[in-house]
């Protein structure tokens, strides 16, 4: 069920500034996609051009085009709606629903929707995703507590849970580590590799040696300079880019010369 | 080491502080309060001083003598420190005199006349004793009720405008504003208004109670409107994102997300605003009127309400002046307490409605 996106010439706009100029890429299905880079240069708005968050900002829009299984998501009769169902996102700060349990945490995605389930299939739902983003045994126990009782590590598996309980085709993942502690980092990286094989996974991250652990590509967004847009500057395997790169300022950032 | 002071030089050549130093004992304050009362009462007692003129001698003796005895034991700092708390329980102590003596009155003069007989009976066919106030409380019941069933769809709705949809757009900056302006609208303005609505219906002297729940609405909205804005915007907006990443539409996020996380600040906000406008009497004077017995059609004929009937019970008691402001002293503490029971549900709605942590 997993799909590939084709970007080609995607500028991102927030109002009249020009975020991100002239992206064009090819995210492979089944296989996890970094994005590294400085702060400020765009890879988590590009991100979410990708499932069409970006325009929930006031005054933002993209131009350009973003294939999924050969469909354009930002064609005029496209609902941004039904795309969110396909792809799912994690977000880089935990934020389960503060009024619901972990148990309706993970079910939120249907409940909302107000999909009827019976008992027995919600049950195993919550078990399928709760099992499947590593958080089952430490939760079986409670699932009726709330989930903002957990702790930050637990609350972004019970995030990570809630995305795939939509069964989204592609999973974006916005920095999902960032305010983790190793241990935490390292259970979602695990994940990460078994989620591969039934999704398409993009993942942005500040920390390289993720990058390098856990992608098969990579992308390095990079300033032109400052006050300029940002943009794609390589775009590779990420055995390439982080032993080889085609670009001298990849190479740079990468071996920590960078700024 | 040549320095020869108290504080020791380490090897840098910084001084280094000692961490202990003289304290007053933690009853000082209350010590100092209690002597400059003492002196106080001795003024009045033996120097036949006026009340005012001795509270104003011991609060000069503490608010001078407290930080004195502090500086030569504790030094300027601790002083200072000293004045100003002597300064902010002043401050407490004043603001607390007209709240208590309020209380104090509405209690004292109110509670005497309390009986199931003075809730139980109207005002019909009464002169003088046996009167009670059924009818004034039905009346403030069923206006501010359904006050409150215009103003909170309206209120409420307005809000969610105003922060999920129109947020920076020109009308909602209209709306904003507008809102603004009801708040300070005096509220025999609101009467004025809501009589001159009911007159375009029926006619140059119409009396309802539903004219009044209007009048109050007018100044419930904004209150409302404000309260919610508040509460909608401080739902993080991560929420709305982790929604609208599910696929959900805007629609369910406000109704099945937003909405239930402010839903306690709401709820304490409308109860906040039906408490303010409970007591309001100025429309109520003008559009709803006063009758002795209990009317429980809001759209037909004069309504009395507790406000109303204080006011005429007072200006207008007829030859049984004694016994009306007896019942004008009872109506006060219900309205009062009516009012505080609302301020403690507010509290209490909104810590069973507040999102819980699980810890």
């Amino acid at each position: 069920m997993a799909k590939s996106i084709d970007v080609s010439d995607l500028n991102i706009y927030y109002g009249d500034f020009l975020a991100v100029e002239g992206v064009s890429m090819t995210i492979k299905a089944r296989s996890v996609t970094a994005f590294i880079g400085p702060s400020g240069c765009g890879k988590s708005t590009f991100l979410r051009s990708l499932n069409r968050m970006h325009e929930v900002i006031p005054g933002a829009r993209v131009e350009g085009k973003v294939m999924v299984d050969g469909q354009s998501l930002y064609e005029p009769s496209v609902d941004p709606v039904a795309v969110r169902r396909q792809i799912g996102m994690v977000f880089q700060r935990p934020n389960p629903f503060p009024t619901m349990s972990i148990y309706d945490n993970v079910l939120s995605g249907k409940k909302l929707n107000s999909k009827r389930m019976k008992k027995s299939e919600s049950d195993d739902l919550v078990e399928k995703s709760l099992r499947g983003a590593n958080l089952w045994t430490e939760v079986k126990d409670r699932l009726g507590k709330p989930g903002m009782g957990l702790s930050g590590g637990q609350q972004q598996r019970l995030c990570i849970a809630r995305a795939i309980a939509v069964e989204p085709q592609v999973l974006l993942m916005d920095e999902p580590c960032s305010a983790l502690d190793p241990i935490s980092t390292s259970a979602i990286e695990d994940l990460i590799h078994e989620l591969k094989s039934d999704y398409t996974i993009v993942i942005v991250t500040h920390n390289m040696q993720q990058a390098a652990r856990v992608s098969d590509e990579t992308g390095f967004f990079n300033l032109k300079a400052t006050g300029e847009p940002g943009q794609l500057v390589e775009f590779n395997s990420t055995k390439q880019m982080f032993t080889n790169p085609d670009n001298e300022a990849t190479e740079a950032y990468i071996s920590g010369r960078f700024g | 080491m040549t320095d020869t002071t108290l504080t020791p030089v380490d090897e840098t050549g910084r001084h280094s502080m000692p961490l202990q130093g003289a304290q007053l004992p933690r009853y000082a304050p209350g010590l100092a309060a209690g002597i400059a009362v003492g002196i106080a009462v001795l003024a009045v007692l033996l120097g036949g001083v006026g009340a005012v003129a001795a509270v104003m001698i011991g609060w000069v003796l503490l608010a001078v003598g407290l930080p004195a005895w502090s500086r030569a034991v504790e030094g300027p700092r601790k002083a200072a420190d000293r004045v100003a708390g002597v300064l902010v329980w002043s401050a407490f102590a004043l603001a607390m005199i007209p709240l208590v003596s309020l209380v104090w009155t509405v209690v004292s003069k109110g509670l005497p006349i309390l009986s199931a007989q003075f809730f139980q009976n109207s005002m019909r066919g009464i002169l003088g004793e046996g009167g009670g106030i059924y009818h004034a409380v039905m009346g403030t019941l069923i206006i501010t009720a359904l006050a409150t069933l215009i103003s909170v769809p309206i209120g409420v709705l307005s809000a969610i405008y105003l922060v999920e949809y129109g947020k920076g757009s020109k009308l909602a900056r209209v709306i904003t504003f507008l809102v603004d302006v009801m708040t300070g609208i005096p509220s025999i303005v609101a009467g004025l208004f809501a009589y001159a609505l009911f007159v375009i219906f029926f006619g140059p002297g119409v009396r309802m109670g539903f004219g009044g729940s209007v009048a109050l609405s007018v100044l419930m909205i904004p209150i409302v409107v404000r309260a919610t804005e508040e509460m909608l915007k401080l739902v993080p907006d991560e929420l709305r994102e982790a929604s609208y990443a599910l696929g959900v539409p805007k629609w369910r996020t406000i109704v099945k997300v937003v909405l239930p996380t402010a839903v306690a600040g709401i709820v304490t906000g409308v109860t906040l605003a039906v408490a303010r406008v409970a007591g309001e009497t100025a429309p109520l004077l003008i559009i709803a009127g006063l009758t002795t017995g209990a009317n429980f059609n809001p759209f037909s004929e004069r309504m009395a309400t507790l406000p109303v009937f204080i006011f005429y019970a007072i200006t207008e008691p007829g030859i049984y002046d004694e016994e009306m402001a007896a019942y004008a002293w009872g109506a006060a503490l219900t309205l009062v307490t009516l009012v505080m029971v609302l301020n403690v549900a507010a509290r209490v709605i909104g810590s069973v409605f507040a999102p819980k942590t699980g810890r």
